[in-house]
């Protein structure tokens, strides 16, 4: 699953380039610019592509309680 | 007055949320930096929303469609949607896990731990600072402007010189002010609790200030058809026939008007006689400002008297018309070749040259709700300062040619939301969240959000540049785009909206004003007195006195640095967002890339920097609005010159893009060269699954 939400994520990029609305301005619903339609629709199919993200390949290492330790020394290698 | 009373309300509203959640301040240094790790998911994605969205949201989107159409929607905010959650998903969590683990509060912290560097800390702090003061300085600025703009006319003597309303300065300081207070008493939780708050604000009177623009422009499929017909270039990314034919007509009345104008008043060798002018007027019908010019040299053209001007004559005209500053040694074919709209731009304009209007129109300028003369009520209302210098840009400059947008331009600008991943208030932000889970909201719902604020302003930018009012455009050429917005809804809406939408403007500039300042006391506090003073020197509650006088001394800072107004302070915002960027394969390899080593980390930085520094100069530092590095045409490699106009087939690309790769090589090439981390570090960072 890891693969196919990174692959979609690279789809979206692929996508977000789109060249064949370039040079048209016709209006959808006799208001919408097609070019900004389209992009408002890969806004959505962003959120729709992190949702499978954040369900299937959530990092399950993460220490959901992981305390707070003095081990930090800012640095002072 | 009705405006003011309700940006007072709104702000007053903002200070009793401050102190409200001050009361619920722990005392403790984590509580008042990170909210001791308490923000849930709502919370989190309203203050990380917040804070990326900035004066930019409403005000620059909508500015930016009416200047470039609709491509800034894919250019700016659905190339954010994928590329921000993206940053909070790969970069957020870990930096949430670590951070939690080892105690982080600010960036240098962690860099210093996970590439065992102390200096490291010092080379990162200036460079972080320095990209995040002009981006606060943006913010400051734009709220003096937008209080400015919409209460002209609020003072019946008072405030003259700016227009009857409340001086810029005197808003920006009131505006930091407020922001200072919620973040002094409140730290985190009161910044998240203020953003929450403004994001809704911002959100819902962004919508509603959509639709009745909408209505009041009979309606949505009025608004777009009247942008289809007159401005069909703005529906696209590319020009529309037509638009290049309407430009093309208009660049040759300005020449006309250019050369007449030179000719008449400054060599003062074509003086038409009080019979001619006369005709002249008679021929000519509209009455628009700066009308009798126009008909002066329409029948200066008709009767042959503009041929008398020598090509030097005619490109000094050019110059003069456009008020450029003409070169001191003229180029050898300055008269054989004259300028075209292309090279005219290469000259740079005369700063403040628009402030000639005030003496133009000296007689006309007054305060703007008084009639100029009562016995004609058709001569209108005095005119602002603001108008003055509009008029005088829309009837003396050259007309702005129609551009299309590049592709890949537009394909390299999916670099510069990479900032979001270095920006050190996100990870401030990233900090707070509650668990690791807290995340998920933010990742999905980013995109959503964004598109619902972006869309409408969108639509708002490109309908106002063929909207008009009372049979007249709504905006004349040379308009500043930046105060599209709220000078369409001052002119078509009510006092009440109009108080409303400033109040969501605002709402947008401090939700990032708020995280920046916190963010700049807090690395002070801890990555230089904390870190070098020693941690048993001060005890917690020393540590947040530290921090809250450092946040009063950088808002101070800002303020001051506010009032000389820096030009091309908005300009500077792709050049700070690109700074950050150029940093981003550093935290990216820090969290994922083991063989990441210091001298690797240290390579990427200065590169970086050399490389936004060298583009930054070659900027003309941020002057060339439009500077991309171009591949192909002429040479291989060029820079953007001033006013260049890129022929078709030329490779633009943002310089983002090779800052971001010029330091990803260096960072692979020195990590690989030199002695990887001790284990002792990698097992802290990259433990055994």
């Amino acid at each position: 699953m890891k693969y196919v939400i990174w692959g979609l994520v690279l789809l979206l990029i692929i996508l977000h380039q789109d060249l064949w609305f370039w040079n048209d301005s016709r209006l959808v619903f006799g208001f919408m610019p097609i070019g900004l339609v389209y992009h408002a629709g890969i806004s959505v199919a962003a959120a729709a592509t992190w949702l499978l993200a954040t369900i299937y390949v959530w990092p399950v290492d993460v220490a959901e309680d992981a305390p707070v330790t003095s081990e930090n020394n800012g640095g002072e290698a | 007055m009705i405006q003011l009373t309700i940006i007072s309300i709104y702000l007053v509203l903002l200070l009793i949320l401050g102190i409200f959640s001050s009361r619920l301040f722990k005392g403790t240094s984590q509580d008042y930096m990170l909210a001791s790790h308490s923000i849930g998911p709502f919370l989190l994605l309203m203050s990380i929303f917040g804070t990326t969205m900035t004066a930019f949201a409403l005000v620059g989107s909508s500015g930016e469609a009416y200047k470039e159409g609709i491509g800034v929607y894919g250019m700016l905010a659905s190339s954010s949607g994928i590329i921000h959650s993206l940053c909070f998903f790969v970069l957020g969590v870990k930096v949430w896990t670590l951070g939690k683990k080892y105690g982080y509060t600010t960036q240098i912290q962690f860099f210093r731990d996970r590439l065992e560097s102390d200096k490291i800390g010092i080379l990162l702090f200036p460079i972080l600072i320095g990209l995040v003061i002009p981006y606060l300085l943006i913010g400051v600025m734009a709220s003096g402007a937008v209080v400015n703009s919409v209460t002209e006319g609020a003072f019946a003597s008072s405030f003259a010189f700016y227009d009857y309303g409340i001086p810029p300065w005197l808003a920006s300081l009131v505006i930091c002010g407020v922001v200072l207070v919620y973040v002094f008493f409140g730290g985190m939780r009161g910044t998240a609790w203020a953003n929450t708050f403004q994001t809704l604000v911002f959100m819902v009177l962004g919508v509603v200030t959509f639709y009745i623009i909408a209505e009041d422009l009979g309606g949505l499929k009025a608004a777009s058809e009247a942008v289809a017909k007159k401005n069909p270039s703005k529906l696209m990314r590319s020009i529309a026939p037509e638009d290049q034919a309407r430009y093309e007509k208009s660049f040759t009345q300005w020449t006309t008007m250019a050369k007449y104008n030179y000719a008449s008043k400054k060599l003062k060798s074509i003086t038409l006689t009080a019979e001619q002018k006369k005709e002249a007027y008679a021929a000519f019908k509209p009455r628009m400002p700066n009308w009798k010019l126009k008909a002066e040299t329409i029948f200066a053209k008709k009767n042959g008297l503009l041929k008398q001007l020598s090509i030097a004559q005619i490109n000094d005209a050019y110059l003069w018309q456009d008020d450029r500053i003409p070169p001191e040694t003229k180029p050898e074919d300055w008269d054989k070749t004259e300028l075209t709209h292309e090279s005219i731009q290469q000259y740079p304009r005369k700063a403040g040259a628009e402030t000639a209007g005030y003496k133009i129109f000296a007689d006309k300028i007054g305060h703007p709700k008084k009639v100029m003369d009562p016995e004609n009520p058709k001569a209108g209302k005095f005119w602002t300062r603001k108008k003055a210098r509009g008029v005088y840009r829309a009837t003396k400059w050259a007309p702005d040619a129609p551009h299309h947008l590049d592709p890949w331009k537009f394909l390299t600008y999916l670099f510069v939301p990479l900032s979001v991943g270095m920006f050190p208030h996100l990870f401030q932000h990233w900090l707070t969240a509650k668990s690791a889970s807290s995340f998920k909201l933010p990742v999905v719902a980013h995109p959503i959000f964004i598109m619902i604020v972006w869309v409408p302003c969108v639509l708002v930018g490109v309908w106002a540049t063929s909207a008009e009012l009372n049979g007249r455009a709504m905006f004349p050429p040379h308009f500043p785009p930046n105060a599209v917005l709220a000078s369409m809804v001052k002119m078509i809406t009510t006092p009440v909206l109009t108080g409303f939408l400033t109040a969501g403007i605002l709402a947008a500039i401090m939700s990032s004003l708020d995280s920046q300042f916190l963010c700049v006391g807090t690395i002070f506090t801890e990555d230089i007195v904390v870190h070098y003073g020693g941690k048993n020197r001060f005890n917690d509650k020393q540590i947040v006195i530290i921090a809250r006088l450092f946040i009063i001394g950088i808002v101070a800072l800002t303020y001051f640095f506010s009032l000389f107004e820096p030009r091309h302070v908005f300009t500077l915002g792709v050049w700070c967002f690109s700074g950050f960027s150029s940093l981003f394969p550093l935290i990216l390899a820090a969290l994922y890339w083991k063989r990441l080593t210091k001298a690797g980390a240290y390579a990427c930085i200065l590169t970086a920097i050399s490389l936004w520094l060298y583009l930054f100069t070659l900027s003309d530092y941020a002057a060339i609005s439009n500077f991309t590095i171009n591949f192909g045409g002429e040479s291989f490699v060029s820079f953007t010159k001033p006013g260049q106009q890129i022929a078709p087939g030329v490779i633009q690309t943002m310089p983002v893009m090779t800052m971001i790769l010029g330091s990803t090589l260096a960072m692979i090439l020195v990590s690989l060269i030199t002695k990887p981390p001790r284990q002792e570090t990698l097992d802290r960072f990259f433990p055994a699954k």
